[in-house]
């Protein structure tokens, strides 16, 4: 039985068609599934095996590397609180602990209401706008515990929160596992065409003076 | 948000870059709210670069490139007209891999060149494939930035529409796909050899050395040039106004400019983009331009110049040129353009655990020096801070970073001590160089504040166990 369902199945199709070898898509389509379900499951990871030429256990074995994956259930909005260096010179250990105790869950778990669960991260590069914390990977800079109280009362009323977030970064906030809230799309009318390594052997045509 | 502590010209839909004076080379269209959209960039000479590079040959451009002295971006400052030149004759297909994964402690540019300017960096890759002879490029864009990806996925499309990318580009026999790949929260995979583990589906674990550099061998074993977001964003510029345009910014031997993202306890902290090689800390620190001195005038006690992995600095090196060769020389390094700033009010000791907490936690387990090292290093800080510290805690820290890192480990010098500098780079048992950046934070706060972590250390050592064994055998 498949997992993807038949829009995301197509859109599986078309992230393994654009690489030379299908198992680099391994990872895209990792995240596919987790937009599609909220987190990673067995047939989603048999499914995805098939669709690159590789095992469960493989796709299994590459997930679990990657922190963003998650392989149990989360909230709909995963709070990420960073407390490295820059952050935590700026009071990142305060607000995670306010983060902490307003959500009343401990680290990794999910709220009651099964809208949140938050985590302390590794330094999201906004250093200068420190401390800072990424609700499904969406940017709250110069963060207060204040600010932090406004965007989990916007959330709770089905609200995007996002106004409050960083200037550039407006619209709807994505349900945990969406990250982009578009896919690139390749024309086949466009592409110079994609082809596994071994079929090509010589240097392309515009390069001239090459052996 | 206190708008007290923002810069003049801080560009509030670019969070925390700052237009002050100064040459801006990549960072020009920042200004605009919609420097991101195809539109725009073509009203700002966008694609010009592209046009004048399918104008020359392919070794042409990549002689511009070479004459232009382009320093890469991404930490090891590796001139990339000379790192184009590796791939071995007469082996095809070769690959782009962009490192856009910005992971290092401190470090923030590649996300906001990828936001704010997605068509610049395209435009850039366009043009190290064309001067390659590349078949294909991929966009590694770190997982947790969902609105880069956003961002370049749109650009992407626009590009191959209007012509730019794709087949015959600009009714050319130039052909290149781009393709946009997204990671999904691991540090290591932004160390080259990881990245393209990561790019084939794989754990991303650094692979052994040599070949040093994966344009002999990179991905699916093909020659494969890596280079840095802000790296490949320079090339437009350098095109369209030529290596010796280029190189009337900075100093001879670090030319153009670079982005530096300033953090901590400055008053104005930001993302600046500063003249390569002649600007100092000093002046980023302290002048108005940049961020306007030491929050509450306090005074500096340490910063680190180059992200997470660099050896600290101290007030006595506050006068050193942002320039790679003057920096090692003096025991650090510039990275990845992340400087952090901590005054007196720090605790060196907290501010120590929170760097080694993160190599810890990011390290891939694939040797033992850094897996096990790294682990005992966050392990030991901690239960000194906990107060729960031994006197021979501070030399076991010390004995753990040489094997992580043996022999004397970079670091600045000290003249109150008369300690000198030890320069950059440390030696490795390991792998790849993070293990060894674990040993920075570490050698530089025991070297200057030993006392603050004697003062911790309340226990005693535990008395050593001396059994007979001959006694206890019969
Ligand atoms: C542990 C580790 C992490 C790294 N992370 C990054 C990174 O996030 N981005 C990056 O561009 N380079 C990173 N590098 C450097 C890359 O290995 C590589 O040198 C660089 O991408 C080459 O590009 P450049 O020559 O344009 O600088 C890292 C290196 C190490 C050892
Ligand atoms: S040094 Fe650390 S991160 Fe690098 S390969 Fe070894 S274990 Fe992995
Ligand atoms: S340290 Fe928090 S974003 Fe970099």
């Amino acid at each position: 039985m498949s997992f993807f369902n038949e829009e995301n199945e197509a859109i599986a199709r078309d992230i393994v068609g654009r690489y030379p070898v299908a198992r680099s898509a391994l990872i895209p389509l990792l995240h596919l599934a987790q937009e599609q379900e909220g987190w990673i499951t067995k047939p989603a990871m048999e499914q995805i095996a098939e669709l690159t030429n590789t095992t469960s256990v493989e796709v299994l074995g590459t997930g679990t590397f990657y922190e963003m994956f998650k392989f149990h259930p989360v909230g709909r909005y995963l709070i990420k609180v960073c407390t490295n260096i820059s952050c935590q010179l700026s009071g990142a250990d305060e607000l995670l602990e306010h983060v902490k105790t307003s959500l009343g869950v401990e680290e990794g778990s999910i709220t009651e209401d099964e809208l949140f669960t938050f985590e302390e991260a590794e330094c999201v590069a906004a250093c200068t706008e420190a401390p800072c914390f990424t609700v499904n990977y969406r940017y709250f800079h110069r963060a207060t515990k204040e600010l932090f109280d406004e965007v989990v009362v916007d959330l709770r009323a089905g609200e995007s929160p996002l106004s409050k977030g960083s200037a550039d970064d407006q619209g709807v906030m994505p349900e945990h596992g969406t990250l982009s809230r578009v896919r690139q799309q390749i024309p086949k009318s466009r592409c110079a065409g994609i082809k596994h390594p071994e079929e090509i052997k010589g240097p392309p045509n515009w390069i001239e003076e090459s052996v | 948000m206190n708008e007290s502590s923002l810069q003049a010209g801080y560009v509030k839909h670019a969070p925390g870059f700052v237009e002050n004076k100064g040459p801006k080379l990549i960072t020009s269209r920042f200004k605009h709210t919609d420097s991101f959209t195809l539109e725009k960039y073509l009203s700002t000479d966008g694609y010009e670069g592209l046009r004048s590079a399918l104008n020359l040959s392919p070794s042409q451009v990549h002689d511009e490139v070479r004459e232009a002295s382009l320093l890469g971006r991404g930490g090891a400052g590796f001139p990339a007209g000379i790192k184009w030149g590796f791939p071995p004759e007469g082996v095809w297909p070769r690959y782009l891999v962009v490192n856009g994964d910005e992971s290092e402690i401190g470090t923030y540019k590649d996300r906001l060149l990828m936001e704010r300017d997605p068509h610049q960096l395209i435009e850039g890759v366009l043009i190290a494939c064309y001067a390659l002879g590349l078949s294909q490029a991929f966009l590694y864009v770190r997982g947790e930035m969902a609105l880069a990806q956003e961002r370049i996925a749109i650009a992407l499309d626009e590009a191959y529409k209007a012509g730019y990318i794709g087949k015959n580009v600009l009714d050319t026999k130039f052909s290149v796909d781009v393709v946009m790949h997204w990671g999904a929260g691991a540090y290591i995979v932004g160390e080259e050899t990881a990245l393209i583990e990561s790019l084939e589906g794989k754990r991303g674990m650094p692979r052994l050395k040599p070949p040093y550099f994966p344009a002999a061998i990179g991905l699916y074993g093909k020659p494969t040039i890596v280079n840095n977001v802000e790296t490949l964003s320079n090339l437009p510029w350098i095109i369209n106004n030529g290596a010796s345009a280029y190189k009337e910014f900075g100093s001879e031997s670090s030319p153009g400019t670079r982005m530096f993202a300033i953090s901590g306890h400055v008053k104005r902290p930001g993302v600046y983009e500063v003249e390569h090689g002649v600007t100092t800390f000093r002046e980023l620190f302290y002048g108005d331009n940049f961020c306007g001195g030491i929050r509450d005038d306090n005074e500096l006690k340490m910063f680190i110049p180059g992200g997470g992995s660099a050896p600290w600095f101290f007030k006595e090196q506050l006068d050193l040129p942002l320039e790679a060769s003057a920096v090692g020389a003096a025991g650090s390094m510039l990275g990845s353009g992340a400087i952090v700033v901590m005054d007196e009010t720090t605790d060196a000791v907290k501010a120590c655990l929170s760097v080694v907490r993160f190599f810890a936690r990011e390290s891939c387990g694939k040797c033992s020096p850094c897996r096990e090292g790294t682990t005992w290093e966050e392990k030991i800080l901690q239960r000194i801070l906990n107060g729960d510290g031994r006197p021979s805690d501070i030399d076991l820290l010390l004995d753990i970073g040489d094997n992580i890192s043996p022999g004397p480990y970079p670091a600045a010098s000290y003249p109150d001590e008369g300690l000198e500098a030890v320069p950059f780079p440390p030696k490795q048992t390991t792998i790849c160089p993070l293990g060894p950046s674990s040993v920075a934070p570490i050698v530089s706060a025991i070297r200057r504040f030993r006392s603050e972590f004697e003062s911790l250390i309340t226990r005693r050592d535990p008395i050593p166990l001396s059994l007979d064994v001959e006694e206890v055998a019969t």
